[in-house]
């Protein structure tokens, strides 16, 4: 039953396969493309450990079937570290001790990426009503809060941490 | 520690950057040439007896290769109950689970046979097509009905669902409450829920037949116990097993026990003779990881007209669930954690331990301490009432001195050693919580509230905890001719950033950069004994052993250095990765030129006195535990319109003695916070009364979010633990331990004017309200 | 969790989407997903077709049409959240989107999707109730157009017909200066709500309430229009007592009951709730209540 050629751009790379409809986006980059730096917490969308952005924008991947990405542009969170190199909100996370098991982290780094190209200067509260989506089992969401202010001030003092995503307004 | 570098410092972690490019590496990650995927067929009833299992329908489906019951496995596990690694003469009902079960089942989701498949999905669908004949038992799901005449057993061949019964007691009792000015009362309901860590439980396991080397990798706390597990259940050759815990999304005490998945995965990948992988799911882990449940707890407190204590009794009802794989620790901790950092000349209670056919209960993170401390919290809060005292005094007058350190409360802990706290200044703590918090100016700030129609409230709570527990974690230390140095433990991580605080130390004795420490951590195969991580014991344990070992290479270094450049060995310093003499042109050596040195060459004797290599392993054995303290206090607003609560403020005074890296500690008592405010108000594992579970998905069960739980204020206090070489004290569950006794307090003072009082967890919106319509608080609201 | 097998068909037309749905045997419509595929990880539901409507370009699109805000079902509530349309016309769907779920769930969540799936403790099904919505229905059969009164029957049960789908919504939009109000009561941030109430006020110059909408979500199996608070506000003065007065015949509501909240309690928060939205209602239009 039911499969599909399907084509996403994963960080800026092309990939074409012939995948099951029920394959979820999530499995699909974990391992159909061995990016696994996007992991699974619940399967039922309310964790966010599994959030990438996709044409922009953050979403669940265990809610997608990769099929439905078909014609997208999907980001990771290794598509968000620099080669060689981490980010100025990577680097944010490792000065204010953003995280400890690191399962959350990356789903993390993606909302959060998000909330930090369409607001450059979020208060506390807006950080954490934006953090609402990724659970925290270890941290106490301190560090994450931190970190995430500490990022945006850094960033306002001049380096863009992501390039302008595609537009996906109204798909 | 004067002029250390490392020590002490709130050093980065080492840990960070690979887990924030994406690049951990989780059981999930990890890929073998010919995996095979497993999925579980699990009982939908609480309690049953296993008839014919009929899996032709699931056999048939392509991409399935096995379909493994009990009889399928190996003699040696068929129907071998899971070792109990803490045994107890308490215990009358030792039971424990076998690896799949074949005649009775005594909880949802025991495992009963496993589906082996090309993938995940297709194993799934494979598990639906299993079917199993039950024969449906009576169930039973509340400890407290468990234990009354004519109740179901929750094992069918068992009298009684009682499976231990322990008095503690010392000082005279009776006299105590015979001669009290008062006496107050309490019965307390407490619900704690599962450690819910974020990464669900992982099993990989692949056999070299070449080798005859059996690699287990799972996601959990203590890979040395599961392998000895493993060597008894598979009847093998210990030395055969390799179990390696590779990164770990979190533990939280569960992932310390041993599954009966971890046994049966590896007897799976044994039998088809390729590489077999478990991941489990969210609903799986709601039904079968480990939780603290239920307890029950009828307490009174004697005290003079002053608020001074003169004794505590009273009795604890314990759900165990239906198995107990960690024996009665849980409520045994909980049992003498009561006393605390105050004076308490006589105490008697009674724990009743209770089988209920439900997933067992184990330690999670503040094992069974924060019910303790929430019960001794909630009657010196209504003695404080009672007698018009303030909280904060009556605790004062109660507080062990530190002057009376060492402190024998009077009985044994569970690390089978007299309970004698070691250390702490316990009215320190709670005097630099409440400075920090503002307590005194509370009132004030309340009343200004209240005239806006806000209610906030103030509430305390301390505790001392037991950490740091044996019975060892080694460390080995070995500078290698490239310069690295090599440290191997048996100590693990799980997210308490075991790499860093072990490089520091081990940085700070051998001389070395911390970048150049090469660290296996988790792996049985890098050194030959260890323990893992639970009850906050690895800052103590692998971190004295760092420091031992990291000395004795110091000593190997030097007196090599010294003869090497002809000085005096008290000449000679260590820094930067190099052997530095202070005389003449200060020569220098690098750490690898002198490893290479100590190796000898071929066929010559070494000279008099100097050792093979560079490199020791030490097993820091601790005496006892070492005892932590501090003091919480928290600032709530409560809606009583609709019984919402929010925290305003939190504020914490932590005493785990000398603080390895403060930027860690301090992320362990937020994190810890976090789980506190979950089990004061929004974790609730709920069960039917057939004792079928009702909340299995983080809709139903709830987490704290980045809205829940504020940033603390976090003072250190350090008293330095005596006992041991680094003066360290265990610093994973202190966060968690007394919150839900600050918070509930602080929601009471809030709704001060409704005289409204609660002794539960969690302590819902809705009890608030119930609570508070009682008291007719909403009389004028409600017409026709 | 993984689902069970199924086909994925992703029609670019409105009728071709209505025939598959006519046409497959066991077949459901994909929105957002945010809903359904949890529950097919589940396994919960199992389907032998998903229909996925994100590429059927007239299920989306906003306009404002002969006095109403008509909005394509397939508009996912990020885009509806930042609408200035909706900001301007429909002030209550603005402030209800704010609480629906998550930001990674509005990005892809849909109004169709929310309204076609009607949990009790939809924000966006009493918003349409409170506006009295008209929801477009298409199949094969052609287009009909239902009022949300007779579109929503009960507990997640709606007027669809198997092989129908929601094409568009229309919220009647409400006279310039119209006052709206939105209060829920979630356990946390973005859950689902025990109980919500959303308001719509008309208060004319003279301060008398021309014109009341009060519903109700997360208290019953479906949204409930408390018609006797409307009765009760309308032609009244609008202050404390009247709105305390109105809220009041929230507590005549047949609650539901679950291991989240009890029935005794939802109704009083359904007071509570009512009465903060009516008032919120009121001082938005100007009135000092």
């Amino acid at each position: 039953m039911g499969k599909q050629a399907t084509r996403i751009t994963v960080n800026g790379k092309s990939h074409a396969r012939v995948v099951e409809a029920r394959l979820t986006l999530a499995d699909f980059l974990r391992h159909e493309l061995g990016l696994t730096g996007t992991h699974l917490g619940c399967e039922h969308g309310v964790c966010g450990a599994c959030t990438v952005l996709v044409d922009g924008r953050s979403a669940r991947s265990c809610l997608m079937f990769a099929v439905q990405a078909n014609g997208c542009e999907v980001t990771t969170v290794e598509g968000l570290t620099p080669d060689g190199g981490l980010s100025v909100l990577q680097q944010a996370f490792i000065d204010n001790h953003g995280l400890q098991c690191g399962f959350c982290t990356p789903g993390m780094l993606i909302t959060l990426t998000e909330l930090l190209r369409d607001n450059a200067e979020p208060s506390e509260q807006e950080v954490r009503e934006v953090l609402t989506g990724n659970l925290c089992r270890c941290t106490g969401y301190a560090g994450i809060v931190k970190a995430a202010l500490d990022a945006a001030q850094r960033l306002r003092g001049g380096t863009p941490c992501l390039p302008s995503p595609a537009s996906g307004a109204g798909k | 520690m004067m002029g250390a570098k490392h020590f002490g410092a709130r050093v980065k972690r080492l840990e960070d950057p690979a887990l924030l490019a994406g690049r951990g590496r989780f059981v999930d990650d990890l890929k073998l040439p010919g995996l095979l995927h497993a999925c579980f067929v699990r009982s939908p009833h609480a309690h049953a007896m296993v008839g014919e299992i009929d899996s032709r329908a699931a056999m048939a489906m392509p991409g399935v290769h096995a379909v493994l019951t009990a009889d399928d496995l190996p003699e040696s596990m068929r129907r071998t109950p899971i070792p109990m690694l803490t045994p107890n003469p308490a215990i009358t009902a030792a039971r424990t689970q076998t690896v799949l079960a074949r005649d009775e089942v005594h909880c949802v989701g025991q495992p009963i046979a496993v589906v082996i498949a090309d993938s995940r999905y297709i194993a799934e669908d494979a598990a639906a097509a299993v079917t199993v004949n039950y024969d449906v038992l009576a169930a039973v799901a509340d400890c407290r009905a468990a234990i009354k005449d004519g109740a179901p057993r929750a094992h069918s061949d068992l009298q009684s669902n009682v499976a231990a019964r322990f008095p503690l007691a010392y000082g005279d009792i009776d006299a105590a409450f015979a001669g009290a000015a008062h006496v107050f009362e309490e019965a307390i309901w407490q619900h704690r829920g599962g450690g819910m860590a974020l990464e669900t439980r992982a099993v990989l396991a692949s056999h070299d037949p070449v080798a005859d080397v059996l690699t287990v990798w799972s996601g959990t706390q203590t890979p040395h116990l599961g392998r000895g597990m493993l060597a008894d259940l598979l009847n093998r050759n210990i030395e055969s097993i390799r179990m390696i815990a590779p990164d770990v999304g979190g533990g939280f005490g569960p992932k310390a026990i041993f599954y009966p998945e971890e046994a049966v995965i590896p007897a799976a990948a044994l039998k088809l003779g390729r590489p077999v992988k478990w991941i489990e799911d969210r609903r799986e882990h709601f039904l079968c990881a480990t939780q603290e449940r239920d307890q029950y707890w009828d307490m009174a407190i004697a005290v003079d007209d002053a608020g001074k204590i003169l004794g505590l009794r009273g009795r604890m009802l314990h759900d165990s669930g239906a198995f107990l794989p960690w024996g009665i620790i849980s409520p045994y901790i909980a049992a003498v954690t009561v006393p605390g950092p105050y004076v308490v000349p006589a105490y008697r209670i009674e724990t009743v331990v209770v089988l209920t056919n439900k997933v067992p209960t184990t330690p999670v993170r503040g094992a069974s301490r924060p019910q303790a401390v929430f019960a001794m919290e909630r009657l010196l809060d209504h003695v404080a009432r009672e007698l018009r005292l303030d909280r904060a005094e009556v605790r004062r007058r109660n507080f062990i001195q530190p002057e009376q350190m060492p402190y024998a409360v009077g009985l044994l802990f569970r690390d089978g050693k007299p309970l004698v706290y070691d250390s702490g200044d316990y009215p320190k703590g709670q005097e630099t919580a409440l400075a920090l918090a503002g307590y005194d100016s509370f009132r004030e700030r309340q009343r200004a509230a209240l005239d806006q129609g806000r209610l906030i409230g103030i509430g305390i709570g301390n505790y001392v905890e037991g950490t740091g527990l044996g019975p060892f974690e080694g460390v080995t230390v070995r500078v290698l001719p490239s310069g690295k140095v090599a440290v191997a433990t048996g100590a693990t991580n799980q997210g308490q950033g075991t790499r860093t605080t072990l490089s520091q130390i081990v940085a700070e004795q051998v001389g070395c950069r911390i970048e150049d420490i090469v660290m296996t951590i988790g792996d049985t195969g890098a050194i030959a004994q260890g323990v893992g991580a639970f009850a906050s014991r690895q800052a103590v344990n692998a971190g004295c052993s760092a420091q031992l070992a990291g000395q004795a290479v110091r000593c190997q270094i030097i007196a090599l250095a010294a003869r090497a450049l002809g000085v005096n060995e008290s000449d000679i310093d260590l820094d930067d990765g190099h052997a530095i003499a202070a005389t003449g042109n200060k020569p220098t050596m690098p750490l690898g030129e002198l490893a290479r040195l100590a190796q000898g060459i071929p066929g010559v004797s070494l000279p008099a006195g100097q050792a093979a290599g560079l490199e020791h392993t030490a097993y820091y054995t601790p005496p006892q535990a070492a005892y932590c303290s501090g003091t919480h206090v928290a600032e709530v607003e409560v809606d009583h319109m609709t019984g919402g609560v929010k925290i305003l403020n939190y504020t914490v005074a932590h005493d785990s003695g000398r603080v390895i890296n403060p930027l860690i500690v301090d992320g362990q008592v937020q994190g810890g916070v976090a789980h506190g405010i979950g089990n004061a108000l929004l974790e609730w594992m709920r069960y039917d009364d057939n004792a079928q579970p009702l909340t299995t998905t983080f809709a139903d069960y709830l987490l704290p979010m980045a809205t829940d739980v504020p940033t603390c204020a976090i003072a250190h206090v350090e008293t330095v633990n005596p006992l041991n070489p680094l003066g360290v004290k265990g610093a994973g569950e202190g966060g968690t331990i007394p919150a839900p006794a600050a918070i509930i307090s602080a929601i009471e003072d809030a709704l001060a004017p409704f005289n409204v009082h609660f002794a539960e967890t969690p302590l819902t919106p809705e009890r608030i309200v119930a609570a508070l319509r009682a008291a007719g608080a909403y009389e004028r609201l409600q017409s026709a | 969790m993984k689902p069970a097998p199924f086909d994925y068909h992703a029609p670019r037309q409105l009728k071709e989407a209505a025939e598959l749905l006519a046409t497959l045997p066991n077949a459901k419509i994909l929105a957002g997903g945010q809903s359904l595929v949890a529950m097919m990880n589940f396994r919960y539901v199992i389907v032998d077709h998903l229909v996925d409507l994100a590429h059927v370009d007239d299920l989306r699109g906003i306009a404002v049409i002969d006095g109403h805000l008509r909005i394509g079902a397939m508009m996912r509530q990020r885009d509806l959240e930042f609408s200035a349309e909706v900001a301007r016309h429909c002030p209550l769907l603005a402030q209800a989107l704010r609480h629906v779920g998550h930001r990674q769930t509005r990005n892809r969540g849909t109004i169709g999707g929310s309204l076609a799936h009607a949990d009790p403790a939809a924000e966006l099904a009493a918003v349409c109730a409170a506006y009295d919505a008209v929801l477009h229905l298409a199949s094969i059969r052609g287009l009909r157009s239902v009022p949300f009164r007779d579109f929503s029957l009960g507990f997640m049960a709606t007027a669809l017909a198997p092989d129908e789908m929601i094409a568009a919504i229309e919220l009647p939009i409400w006279r310039a200066g119209h006052g709206h109000g939105f209060h829920e009561f979630a356990r946390r941030q973005g859950d689902f709500a025990l109980a919500g109430a959303a308001a719509l006020l008309d208060i004319g110059a003279d301060n008398v309430v021309r014109r009341a909408a009060l519903a109700l979500f997360g208290v019953a199996e479906q949204p409930v229009r408390v018609e006797a608070a409307e009765a009760a506000l309308t032609g009244k003065v609008a202050d404390a007592t009247a709105i305390q007065t109105a809220a009041a015949a929230a507590w005549l509501i047949e609650p539901i009951s679950d291991i989240h909240a009890g029935g005794d309690y939802r109704r009083h928060l359904a007071q509570v709730l009512s009465a903060r939205a009516l008032v919120d209602a009121a001082r938005r239009t100007g009135v000092d209540v």
